[in-house]
Protein backbone atom coordinates (compact mmCIF):
# COMPACT_ATOMS: atom_id res chain seq x y z
CA UNK A 1 0.00 0.00 0.00
CA UNK A 2 1.23 3.38 -0.99
CA UNK A 3 0.41 5.48 2.10
CA UNK A 4 2.76 8.49 1.15
CA UNK A 5 0.87 8.77 -2.07
CA UNK A 6 -2.57 8.64 -0.47
CA UNK A 7 -2.05 11.16 2.06
CA UNK A 8 -0.09 13.17 -0.92
CA UNK A 9 -3.31 13.30 -2.58
CA UNK A 10 -5.36 13.70 0.15
CA UNK A 11 -3.55 16.71 2.22
CA UNK A 12 -3.33 18.24 -1.95
CA UNK A 13 -6.89 18.41 -2.15
CA UNK A 14 -7.82 19.63 1.33
CA UNK A 15 -5.37 22.07 0.95
CA UNK A 16 -7.16 23.42 -2.36
CA UNK A 17 -9.91 23.09 0.22
CA UNK A 18 -8.35 25.73 2.56
CA UNK A 19 -7.39 28.02 -0.48
CA UNK A 20 -10.32 28.63 -1.52
CA UNK A 21 -12.33 28.67 1.77
CA UNK A 22 -14.77 31.35 0.32
CA UNK A 23 -16.06 28.90 -1.94
CA UNK A 24 -15.68 25.70 -0.88
CA UNK A 25 -17.16 26.34 2.80
CA UNK A 26 -18.84 29.72 3.31
CA UNK A 27 -20.67 30.12 0.24
CA UNK A 28 -22.53 26.44 0.82
CA UNK A 29 -22.60 27.20 4.66
CA UNK A 30 -24.56 30.82 3.70
CA UNK A 31 -26.37 29.34 1.21
CA UNK A 32 -28.26 26.70 3.79
CA UNK A 33 -28.35 29.57 6.23
CA UNK A 34 -30.46 31.28 3.83
CA UNK A 35 -32.81 28.36 3.81
CA UNK A 36 -33.39 28.72 7.33
CA UNK A 37 -34.01 31.83 7.67
CA UNK A 38 -35.96 32.12 4.30
CA UNK A 39 -37.76 28.30 5.18
CA UNK A 40 -37.30 27.66 8.77
CA UNK A 41 -38.11 31.17 10.20
CA UNK A 42 -39.91 33.32 7.72
CA UNK A 43 -41.96 30.73 6.66
CA UNK A 44 -41.69 28.08 8.69
CA UNK A 45 -43.79 29.90 11.55
CA UNK A 46 -46.81 30.04 9.66
CA UNK A 47 -46.59 26.34 8.52
CA UNK A 48 -47.88 23.51 11.10
CA UNK A 49 -45.74 21.02 12.98
CA UNK A 50 -45.03 17.73 10.68
CA UNK A 51 -45.29 14.19 12.51
CA UNK A 52 -44.88 16.30 15.44
CA UNK A 53 -41.86 18.45 14.75
CA UNK A 54 -41.95 22.21 13.93
CA UNK A 55 -41.57 22.68 10.66
CA UNK A 56 -37.91 24.87 11.25
CA UNK A 57 -36.81 21.71 13.04
CA UNK A 58 -38.20 18.92 10.44
CA UNK A 59 -36.30 20.80 7.33
CA UNK A 60 -32.91 20.51 8.93
CA UNK A 61 -31.76 17.07 8.22
CA UNK A 62 -32.95 17.68 4.89
CA UNK A 63 -31.03 20.78 4.18
CA UNK A 64 -27.65 19.23 5.44
CA UNK A 65 -28.80 15.97 3.15
CA UNK A 66 -29.23 18.76 0.52
CA UNK A 67 -26.04 20.43 0.74
CA UNK A 68 -23.84 17.57 1.46
CA UNK A 69 -25.03 15.71 -1.11
CA UNK A 70 -24.37 18.72 -4.12
CA UNK A 71 -20.99 19.37 -2.25
CA UNK A 72 -20.14 15.99 -2.32
CA UNK A 73 -20.75 15.41 -5.84
CA UNK A 74 -18.54 18.61 -7.32
CA UNK A 75 -15.73 18.26 -4.90
CA UNK A 76 -14.98 14.55 -5.97
CA UNK A 77 -15.82 15.51 -9.44
CA UNK A 78 -13.82 18.53 -9.98
CA UNK A 79 -11.28 17.00 -7.80
CA UNK A 80 -10.36 14.56 -10.51
CA UNK A 81 -11.98 16.10 -13.09
CA UNK A 82 -9.36 19.11 -12.64
CA UNK A 83 -6.00 17.69 -13.26
CA UNK A 84 -7.52 15.59 -15.91
CA UNK A 85 -8.49 18.84 -17.61
CA UNK A 86 -5.18 20.68 -16.94
CA UNK A 87 -3.38 17.39 -17.92
CA UNK A 88 -1.35 17.26 -14.19
CA UNK A 89 -3.17 13.66 -14.16
CA UNK A 90 0.16 11.92 -15.80
CA UNK A 91 1.72 12.04 -12.56
CA UNK A 92 -1.12 10.27 -10.80
CA UNK A 93 -1.20 7.69 -13.16
CA UNK A 94 2.56 7.26 -13.75
CA UNK A 95 2.93 6.94 -10.20
CA UNK A 96 3.18 3.29 -8.40
CA UNK A 97 -0.39 3.94 -7.23
CA UNK A 98 -3.61 1.24 -7.63
CA UNK A 99 -6.63 2.97 -8.57
CA UNK A 100 -7.93 2.32 -5.11
CA UNK A 101 -5.40 4.01 -3.52
CA UNK A 102 -6.41 7.07 -6.29
CA UNK A 103 -9.81 6.78 -5.40
CA UNK A 104 -9.35 6.92 -1.46
CA UNK A 105 -7.45 9.86 -2.03
CA UNK A 106 -9.48 11.87 -3.70
CA UNK A 107 -12.97 10.64 -2.29
CA UNK A 108 -11.24 11.02 1.15
CA UNK A 109 -10.57 13.94 0.55
CA UNK A 110 -14.03 14.87 -1.11
CA UNK A 111 -16.14 13.35 1.81
CA UNK A 112 -14.07 15.07 4.71
CA UNK A 113 -14.95 18.21 3.08
CA UNK A 114 -18.43 17.53 2.83
CA UNK A 115 -18.82 15.97 6.36
CA UNK A 116 -17.13 19.29 7.79
CA UNK A 117 -19.81 21.46 5.70
CA UNK A 118 -22.38 19.04 6.88
CA UNK A 119 -21.59 19.24 10.55
CA UNK A 120 -20.81 23.34 10.22
CA UNK A 121 -24.42 23.54 8.78
CA UNK A 122 -25.96 21.52 11.95
CA UNK A 123 -24.17 23.99 14.20
CA UNK A 124 -25.41 26.67 12.59
CA UNK A 125 -29.14 25.64 12.58
CA UNK A 126 -28.63 25.32 16.35
CA UNK A 127 -28.47 29.64 16.05
CA UNK A 128 -31.92 29.40 13.99
CA UNK A 129 -34.15 26.38 15.57
CA UNK A 130 -34.17 24.33 18.49
CA UNK A 131 -33.77 20.53 18.18
CA UNK A 132 -32.88 17.14 19.67
CA UNK A 133 -30.73 14.57 18.15
CA UNK A 134 -32.35 11.45 19.12
CA UNK A 135 -29.78 8.97 17.86
CA UNK A 136 -26.27 10.66 17.75
CA UNK A 137 -24.51 7.41 15.83
CA UNK A 138 -27.05 6.71 13.56
CA UNK A 139 -26.82 11.00 12.41
CA UNK A 140 -23.09 10.33 12.45
CA UNK A 141 -23.43 7.30 10.27
CA UNK A 142 -26.34 8.56 7.48
CA UNK A 143 -23.83 11.66 7.38
CA UNK A 144 -20.64 9.76 6.60
CA UNK A 145 -22.20 7.06 4.28
CA UNK A 146 -24.15 9.88 2.05
CA UNK A 147 -20.53 11.82 2.24
CA UNK A 148 -18.72 8.87 1.09
CA UNK A 149 -21.14 7.66 -1.36
CA UNK A 150 -21.86 11.06 -3.36
CA UNK A 151 -18.28 11.74 -3.33
CA UNK A 152 -17.52 7.87 -5.14
CA UNK A 153 -21.05 9.15 -7.26
CA UNK A 154 -19.38 12.59 -8.23
CA UNK A 155 -15.69 10.67 -8.33
CA UNK A 156 -17.61 8.80 -11.45
CA UNK A 157 -18.83 12.05 -13.24
CA UNK A 158 -15.10 13.51 -13.03
CA UNK A 159 -13.70 10.41 -14.61
CA UNK A 160 -17.05 10.35 -17.29
CA UNK A 161 -16.83 14.02 -18.03
CA UNK A 162 -15.41 15.56 -21.02
CA UNK A 163 -16.35 19.27 -20.66
CA UNK A 164 -17.04 21.38 -18.17
CA UNK A 165 -20.53 21.11 -19.27
CA UNK A 166 -21.07 17.70 -18.60
CA UNK A 167 -19.61 18.11 -15.17
CA UNK A 168 -22.44 20.09 -14.43
CA UNK A 169 -25.22 17.94 -15.77
CA UNK A 170 -25.99 15.34 -13.64
CA UNK A 171 -25.73 17.38 -10.70
CA UNK A 172 -28.10 20.03 -12.13
CA UNK A 173 -30.28 17.90 -13.99
CA UNK A 174 -30.60 14.68 -12.00
CA UNK A 175 -29.23 15.20 -8.52
CA UNK A 176 -30.59 18.15 -7.95
CA UNK A 177 -34.67 17.77 -8.40
CA UNK A 178 -34.26 14.33 -6.57
CA UNK A 179 -32.90 16.09 -3.82
CA UNK A 180 -35.99 18.55 -4.06
CA UNK A 181 -38.34 15.92 -4.35
CA UNK A 182 -36.73 13.51 -1.95
CA UNK A 183 -38.23 14.94 0.68
CA UNK A 184 -35.82 17.57 2.11
CA UNK A 185 -38.72 19.68 2.96
CA UNK A 186 -41.29 17.59 3.44
CA UNK A 187 -42.99 14.23 4.19
CA UNK A 188 -43.52 12.04 1.00
CA UNK A 189 -46.62 10.93 3.83
CA UNK A 190 -48.04 14.37 2.78
CA UNK A 191 -48.20 13.57 -1.00
CA UNK A 192 -51.20 11.88 -2.39
CA UNK A 193 -50.82 8.47 -2.56
CA UNK A 194 -49.69 7.77 -6.44
CA UNK A 195 -46.64 9.95 -6.22
CA UNK A 196 -45.73 8.92 -2.85
CA UNK A 197 -45.87 5.29 -4.68
CA UNK A 198 -43.38 7.41 -7.32
CA UNK A 199 -41.61 9.08 -4.62
CA UNK A 200 -40.24 5.38 -3.50
CA UNK A 201 -38.17 5.33 -6.50
CA UNK A 202 -36.03 8.21 -5.70
CA UNK A 203 -32.98 6.85 -3.78
CA UNK A 204 -32.71 10.23 -1.74
CA UNK A 205 -36.09 9.81 -0.28
CA UNK A 206 -33.87 7.01 1.68
CA UNK A 207 -31.38 8.96 2.82
CA UNK A 208 -33.52 11.77 4.24
CA UNK A 209 -35.63 9.63 5.83
CA UNK A 210 -33.16 7.54 7.75
CA UNK A 211 -31.18 10.97 8.56
CA UNK A 212 -34.62 12.35 9.70
CA UNK A 213 -35.29 9.44 11.88
CA UNK A 214 -31.99 9.54 13.53
CA UNK A 215 -33.18 13.24 14.27
CA UNK A 216 -36.72 12.96 15.53
CA UNK A 217 -37.27 9.11 15.16
CA UNK A 218 -40.07 9.68 12.85
CA UNK A 219 -39.24 8.41 8.81
CA UNK A 220 -41.11 7.97 5.88
CA UNK A 221 -39.52 4.53 5.21
CA UNK A 222 -38.14 1.88 7.71
CA UNK A 223 -34.78 2.76 9.05
CA UNK A 224 -33.29 -0.82 7.89
CA UNK A 225 -34.65 -0.09 4.47
CA UNK A 226 -32.90 3.04 4.45
CA UNK A 227 -29.39 1.60 5.46
CA UNK A 228 -29.49 -1.27 3.47
CA UNK A 229 -30.66 1.41 -0.23
CA UNK A 230 -27.45 3.47 1.28
CA UNK A 231 -25.24 0.67 0.84
CA UNK A 232 -26.81 -0.61 -1.92
CA UNK A 233 -25.69 2.49 -3.48
CA UNK A 234 -22.38 2.72 -2.16
CA UNK A 235 -21.67 -0.62 -3.55
CA UNK A 236 -23.45 -0.06 -7.30
CA UNK A 237 -20.72 3.25 -7.14
CA UNK A 238 -18.07 1.42 -6.25
CA UNK A 239 -18.33 -1.50 -8.72
CA UNK A 240 -18.57 1.51 -11.47
CA UNK A 241 -15.54 2.79 -10.30
CA UNK A 242 -13.76 -0.90 -10.11
CA UNK A 243 -14.98 -0.93 -13.64
CA UNK A 244 -13.51 1.96 -14.59
CA UNK A 245 -10.17 1.30 -13.43
CA UNK A 246 -10.30 -2.43 -14.86
CA UNK A 247 -10.82 -1.18 -18.32
CA UNK A 248 -8.92 2.29 -17.96
CA UNK A 249 -12.18 4.18 -18.99
CA UNK A 250 -11.35 8.06 -20.21
CA UNK A 251 -7.96 7.82 -18.39
CA UNK A 252 -5.78 5.18 -19.76
CA UNK A 253 -7.74 4.52 -23.24
CA UNK B 1 22.33 -8.06 -16.89
CA UNK B 2 18.95 -6.82 -17.15
CA UNK B 3 18.18 -4.18 -19.73
CA UNK B 4 16.72 -1.04 -18.19
CA UNK B 5 14.03 -0.97 -20.35
CA UNK B 6 12.85 -3.90 -22.34
CA UNK B 7 9.71 -3.52 -24.85
CA UNK B 8 8.53 -6.19 -26.70
CA UNK B 9 5.70 -6.03 -29.78
CA UNK B 10 4.03 -3.45 -28.66
CA UNK B 11 0.81 -2.29 -30.09
CA UNK B 12 -1.30 0.65 -28.87
CA UNK B 13 -5.17 1.36 -30.64
CA UNK B 14 -6.58 3.83 -28.90
CA UNK B 15 -10.42 4.06 -28.79
CA UNK B 16 -11.20 5.80 -31.52
CA UNK B 17 -9.44 2.88 -34.08
CA UNK B 18 -6.63 4.88 -34.56
CA UNK B 19 -2.96 2.94 -34.47
CA UNK B 20 -0.40 4.87 -32.26
CA UNK B 21 2.25 2.31 -32.02
CA UNK B 22 2.64 -0.74 -34.49
CA UNK B 23 5.03 -3.92 -33.59
CA UNK B 24 7.31 -1.40 -31.33
CA UNK B 25 10.59 -3.46 -29.86
CA UNK B 26 13.02 -1.25 -27.96
CA UNK B 27 16.13 -2.40 -25.80
CA UNK B 28 17.57 0.58 -23.63
CA UNK B 29 20.39 -0.32 -21.86
CA UNK B 30 21.70 0.84 -18.01
CA UNK B 31 23.19 4.11 -18.36
CA UNK B 32 22.73 5.23 -21.78
CA UNK B 33 20.85 7.79 -23.61
CA UNK B 34 18.14 7.19 -26.51
CA UNK B 35 16.89 9.84 -28.39
CA UNK B 36 13.81 9.03 -29.91
CA UNK B 37 12.67 11.39 -33.03
CA UNK B 38 10.08 11.36 -35.55
CA UNK B 39 7.63 13.57 -36.85
CA UNK B 40 4.75 14.84 -35.17
CA UNK B 41 2.15 11.86 -34.40
CA UNK B 42 4.42 9.66 -34.52
CA UNK B 43 4.00 7.71 -31.61
CA UNK B 44 6.59 8.91 -29.74
CA UNK B 45 4.82 10.06 -26.68
CA UNK B 46 2.74 7.17 -26.71
CA UNK B 47 5.47 4.78 -26.27
CA UNK B 48 6.61 7.19 -23.27
CA UNK B 49 3.01 7.38 -21.65
CA UNK B 50 2.65 3.27 -22.35
CA UNK B 51 6.25 2.45 -20.74
CA UNK B 52 4.92 5.02 -17.63
CA UNK B 53 1.76 3.69 -17.24
CA UNK B 54 -0.24 6.36 -18.10
CA UNK B 55 -1.82 4.35 -21.57
CA UNK B 56 -3.15 0.79 -21.46
CA UNK B 57 -1.01 -1.05 -24.52
CA UNK B 58 -3.09 -2.84 -26.61
CA UNK B 59 -1.02 -5.52 -27.26
CA UNK B 60 2.89 -6.72 -26.13
CA UNK B 61 5.48 -6.51 -23.02
CA UNK B 62 7.03 -3.91 -21.05
CA UNK B 63 9.53 -4.40 -18.82
CA UNK B 64 11.34 -2.05 -16.11
CA UNK B 65 14.51 -3.23 -14.73
CA UNK B 66 12.97 -7.05 -15.48
CA UNK B 67 9.75 -5.85 -13.58
CA UNK B 68 6.38 -6.28 -15.81
CA UNK B 69 4.73 -2.77 -15.81
CA UNK B 70 1.49 -4.46 -15.38
CA UNK B 71 1.93 -7.30 -13.07
CA UNK B 72 5.08 -5.66 -10.92
CA UNK B 73 3.94 -2.20 -11.78
CA UNK B 74 4.89 -0.61 -8.53
CA UNK B 75 8.30 -1.71 -8.66
CA UNK B 76 8.48 -0.55 -12.77
CA UNK B 77 6.91 3.00 -12.25
CA UNK B 78 9.52 3.37 -8.94
CA UNK B 79 12.11 3.29 -11.31
CA UNK B 80 10.36 5.88 -13.62
CA UNK B 81 10.92 9.69 -13.88
CA UNK B 82 8.56 11.56 -16.50
CA UNK B 83 8.75 14.71 -17.81
CA UNK B 84 6.19 15.52 -19.92
CA UNK B 85 5.71 17.57 -23.33
CA UNK B 86 3.32 19.84 -22.17
CA UNK B 87 4.10 22.24 -18.74
CA UNK B 88 1.14 20.63 -16.85
CA UNK B 89 1.81 21.98 -13.03
CA UNK B 90 -0.80 23.19 -10.04
CA UNK B 91 -0.42 26.97 -10.85
CA UNK B 92 -1.62 27.93 -7.49
CA UNK B 93 0.97 25.63 -5.22
CA UNK B 94 4.65 26.66 -4.76
CA UNK B 95 7.49 24.89 -6.25
CA UNK B 96 8.28 23.46 -2.77
CA UNK B 97 4.77 22.03 -2.16
CA UNK B 98 4.54 20.62 -5.60
CA UNK B 99 8.02 18.91 -5.66
CA UNK B 100 7.55 17.59 -2.37
CA UNK B 101 3.91 16.13 -3.43
CA UNK B 102 5.82 14.60 -6.44
CA UNK B 103 8.23 12.72 -4.11
CA UNK B 104 4.97 11.47 -2.03
CA UNK B 105 3.15 9.91 -4.92
CA UNK B 106 5.66 8.07 -5.61
CA UNK B 107 5.91 6.58 -1.69
CA UNK B 108 8.61 8.36 -0.80
CA UNK B 109 8.59 10.09 2.94
CA UNK B 110 10.21 13.85 2.77
CA UNK B 111 13.81 14.55 2.51
CA UNK B 112 14.14 18.06 2.54
CA UNK B 113 17.72 17.91 2.42
CA UNK B 114 17.19 16.25 -0.85
CA UNK B 115 14.96 18.24 -2.29
CA UNK B 116 16.96 21.34 -1.57
CA UNK B 117 20.04 20.05 -3.07
CA UNK B 118 17.43 19.52 -6.03
CA UNK B 119 16.16 23.13 -6.29
CA UNK B 120 19.87 24.30 -5.93
CA UNK B 121 21.28 21.82 -8.90
CA UNK B 122 18.48 23.23 -11.03
CA UNK B 123 18.87 26.53 -9.80
CA UNK B 124 14.89 26.89 -8.00
CA UNK B 125 16.09 27.06 -4.62
CA UNK B 126 15.74 30.73 -4.53
CA UNK B 127 12.16 30.28 -6.24
CA UNK B 128 11.34 27.98 -3.78
CA UNK B 129 8.02 29.70 -2.17
CA UNK B 130 7.21 31.05 -5.43
CA UNK B 131 4.19 30.17 -6.92
CA UNK B 132 4.21 28.03 -10.18
CA UNK B 133 2.13 30.75 -12.15
CA UNK B 134 4.60 33.47 -11.31
CA UNK B 135 7.66 31.24 -12.68
CA UNK B 136 9.18 32.07 -16.57
CA UNK B 137 8.75 29.28 -19.32
CA UNK B 138 12.44 27.90 -18.38
CA UNK B 139 11.94 27.55 -15.25
CA UNK B 140 8.23 26.23 -15.35
CA UNK B 141 10.62 23.35 -17.28
CA UNK B 142 13.10 23.23 -14.76
CA UNK B 143 10.54 22.70 -12.12
CA UNK B 144 8.84 19.93 -14.37
CA UNK B 145 12.50 18.05 -13.91
CA UNK B 146 12.90 18.70 -10.11
CA UNK B 147 9.37 16.89 -10.13
CA UNK B 148 10.52 14.25 -12.24
CA UNK B 149 13.66 13.60 -9.95
CA UNK B 150 12.09 14.28 -6.82
CA UNK B 151 11.92 10.12 -6.08
CA UNK B 152 15.73 9.55 -7.04
CA UNK B 153 14.51 7.54 -10.41
CA UNK B 154 17.22 5.33 -12.40
CA UNK B 155 15.55 6.35 -15.57
CA UNK B 156 14.28 9.33 -16.47
CA UNK B 157 12.23 10.06 -19.37
CA UNK B 158 12.07 13.87 -21.41
CA UNK B 159 9.33 14.31 -23.61
CA UNK B 160 11.13 17.24 -25.70
CA UNK B 161 12.36 18.81 -23.10
CA UNK B 162 14.19 21.89 -24.92
CA UNK B 163 10.47 22.75 -26.94
CA UNK B 164 10.26 26.71 -26.85
CA UNK B 165 13.15 27.04 -24.51
CA UNK B 166 15.98 29.74 -25.54
CA UNK B 167 19.63 27.95 -26.15
CA UNK B 168 21.37 28.91 -23.40
CA UNK B 169 18.47 27.29 -21.00
CA UNK B 170 18.78 24.48 -23.89
CA UNK B 171 22.60 24.35 -23.49
CA UNK B 172 22.36 23.95 -19.57
CA UNK B 173 19.02 21.10 -20.20
CA UNK B 174 22.17 19.38 -22.48
CA UNK B 175 24.62 19.88 -19.46
CA UNK B 176 22.05 19.10 -16.58
CA UNK B 177 21.28 15.47 -18.49
CA UNK B 178 25.28 14.68 -18.71
CA UNK B 179 25.39 15.44 -15.47
CA UNK B 180 22.57 13.00 -14.41
CA UNK B 181 24.16 10.08 -16.72
CA UNK B 182 27.00 10.50 -14.41
CA UNK B 183 24.86 9.37 -12.05
CA UNK B 184 24.05 6.38 -13.68
CA UNK B 185 20.45 7.87 -14.48
CA UNK B 186 19.30 5.71 -18.13
CA UNK B 187 17.98 8.96 -19.90
CA UNK B 188 15.75 8.63 -22.45
CA UNK B 189 14.84 11.62 -24.73
CA UNK B 190 12.38 13.07 -27.32
CA UNK B 191 13.32 15.88 -29.20
CA UNK B 192 12.56 17.24 -32.53
CA UNK B 193 15.85 18.96 -32.71
CA UNK B 194 17.93 16.50 -34.23
CA UNK B 195 21.35 18.74 -33.05
CA UNK B 196 20.37 17.59 -29.78
CA UNK B 197 20.22 13.94 -30.16
CA UNK B 198 23.34 14.28 -32.24
CA UNK B 199 25.27 16.09 -29.42
CA UNK B 200 23.39 13.97 -26.52
CA UNK B 201 22.42 10.57 -27.48
CA UNK B 202 24.46 7.41 -27.63
CA UNK B 203 21.82 5.54 -29.96
CA UNK B 204 19.23 7.37 -32.15
CA UNK B 205 15.55 5.59 -33.13
CA UNK B 206 13.29 6.75 -35.24
CA UNK B 207 9.78 6.45 -35.16
CA UNK B 208 6.93 7.17 -38.03
CA UNK B 209 3.40 5.94 -38.45
CA UNK B 210 3.78 4.21 -34.93
CA UNK B 211 6.63 1.92 -36.42
CA UNK B 212 10.04 1.98 -34.71
CA UNK B 213 12.08 2.14 -38.36
CA UNK B 214 15.73 2.01 -36.69
CA UNK B 215 17.01 2.11 -33.78
CA UNK B 216 20.92 2.24 -33.90
CA UNK B 217 24.08 3.39 -31.99
CA UNK B 218 24.42 7.55 -33.23
CA UNK B 219 28.25 6.65 -35.04
CA UNK B 220 26.99 3.75 -36.51
CA UNK B 221 23.60 5.16 -37.88
CA UNK B 222 25.30 8.08 -39.14
CA UNK B 223 28.02 5.78 -40.85
CA UNK B 224 25.72 3.18 -42.14
CA UNK B 225 23.40 5.82 -43.60
CA UNK B 226 25.01 9.09 -43.98
CA UNK B 227 26.47 10.25 -47.51
CA UNK B 228 29.43 12.00 -48.46
CA UNK B 229 29.33 15.01 -51.06
CA UNK B 230 32.78 15.68 -52.90
CA UNK B 231 32.41 19.52 -53.82
CA UNK B 232 35.09 20.38 -57.03
CA UNK B 233 35.31 23.81 -57.24
CA UNK B 234 36.11 24.57 -61.08
CA UNK B 235 38.62 26.79 -62.97
CA UNK B 236 36.28 27.56 -65.53
CA UNK B 237 32.48 26.84 -65.67
CA UNK B 238 30.88 24.38 -67.86
CA UNK B 239 27.02 24.01 -69.10
CA UNK B 240 26.35 20.19 -68.50
CA UNK B 241 28.20 17.39 -66.83
CA UNK B 242 30.09 15.42 -69.76
CA UNK B 243 28.13 12.39 -71.09
CA UNK B 244 30.88 10.16 -69.89
CA UNK B 245 30.72 11.10 -66.64
CA UNK B 246 26.85 10.30 -66.58
CA UNK B 247 27.60 7.26 -64.37
CA UNK B 248 28.42 9.25 -61.12
CA UNK B 249 25.42 10.93 -58.86
CA UNK B 250 26.95 14.40 -60.08
CA UNK B 251 25.20 17.95 -60.13
CA UNK B 252 26.23 21.16 -61.06
CA UNK B 253 25.88 24.23 -58.72
CA UNK B 254 26.95 28.20 -58.74
CA UNK B 255 26.17 28.28 -62.33
CA UNK B 256 28.29 25.78 -63.21
CA UNK B 257 31.39 26.24 -61.29
CA UNK B 258 31.00 23.55 -58.88
CA UNK B 259 30.11 20.20 -59.26
CA UNK B 260 28.76 18.24 -56.95
CA UNK B 261 29.28 14.17 -55.79
CA UNK B 262 27.54 12.58 -53.89
CA UNK B 263 29.23 9.54 -52.66
CA UNK B 264 28.82 6.19 -50.11
CA UNK B 265 32.07 6.89 -47.97
CA UNK B 266 31.39 3.54 -46.46
CA UNK B 267 31.89 1.59 -50.00
CA UNK B 268 35.54 0.24 -50.76
CA UNK B 269 35.31 1.48 -54.04
CA UNK B 270 33.82 5.03 -53.66
CA UNK B 271 34.39 6.33 -56.88
CA UNK B 272 36.19 9.19 -55.87
CA UNK B 273 39.64 8.28 -57.47
CA UNK B 274 37.86 6.98 -60.77
CA UNK B 275 35.80 10.00 -61.09
CA UNK B 276 38.86 12.50 -60.75
CA UNK B 277 40.98 10.86 -63.27
CA UNK B 278 37.76 10.84 -66.14
CA UNK B 279 37.38 14.72 -64.88
CA UNK B 280 41.34 15.45 -66.17
CA UNK B 281 40.49 12.97 -69.10
CA UNK B 282 37.99 15.30 -70.24
CA UNK B 283 39.95 18.54 -69.68
CA UNK B 284 37.95 19.33 -66.33
CA UNK B 285 40.40 21.43 -64.41
CA UNK B 286 39.79 21.78 -60.77
CA UNK B 287 40.95 24.08 -58.61
CA UNK B 288 39.57 23.46 -55.27
CA UNK B 289 37.67 20.56 -53.39
CA UNK B 290 36.28 19.54 -49.99
CA UNK B 291 34.25 16.93 -48.67
CA UNK B 292 31.46 17.25 -46.05
CA UNK B 293 29.42 14.47 -44.29
CA UNK B 294 25.59 14.61 -44.43
CA UNK B 295 24.19 15.78 -41.09
CA UNK B 296 21.85 13.80 -39.03
CA UNK B 297 18.89 15.67 -40.52
CA UNK B 298 19.70 14.79 -43.69
CA UNK B 299 19.24 11.12 -42.48
CA UNK B 300 15.80 11.85 -41.08
CA UNK B 301 14.51 13.24 -43.95
CA UNK B 302 15.90 10.29 -45.82
CA UNK B 303 14.49 7.66 -43.46
CA UNK B 304 11.00 9.33 -43.38
CA UNK B 305 11.09 9.92 -47.00
CA UNK B 306 11.52 6.18 -47.73
CA UNK B 307 9.22 4.49 -45.41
Amino acid sequence: MNYWGIWAIYCHEMERTFRTVGQSIASPVLSTVLYFVVFGTAIGSRISDVDGVQYGAFIIPGLIMLTILGQSISNASFGIYFPRFTGTIYEILSAPLSFAEICIGYVGAAATKSFMIGLIVLITANFFVTFHIQHPFWMMFFLIMTCVTFSLLGFIIGIWADGFEKLQLIPLLIINPLTFLGGSFYSINMLPGIWQKISLLNPVVYLVSGFRWSFYENSDVSITTSVVMISVFMFLCLAIIAWIFKTGFRLKN
Amino acid sequence: MTSAISVQKLEKIYDNGFKALDDVSLEVERGEIVALLGPNGAGKTTLISTICGIVNATSGKINVFGYDNQKDYRKARSCIGLVPQELTTDAFETVWHTVSFSRHLFGKSSNDDYIESLLKSLSLWDKKDNQIRMLSGGMKRRVMIAKALSHEPEILFLDEPTAGVDVELRKSMWQLVRKLRETGVTIILTTHYLEEAEEMADRIGVINNGKMIVIEDKKKLMKKLGKKELVLELYSPISEIPEALCGFDLHLKQDGHQIIFTYDPAKQDNGVVTLLDQLKAHSVKCKDFNTRQSTLEEIFVQLIGEK
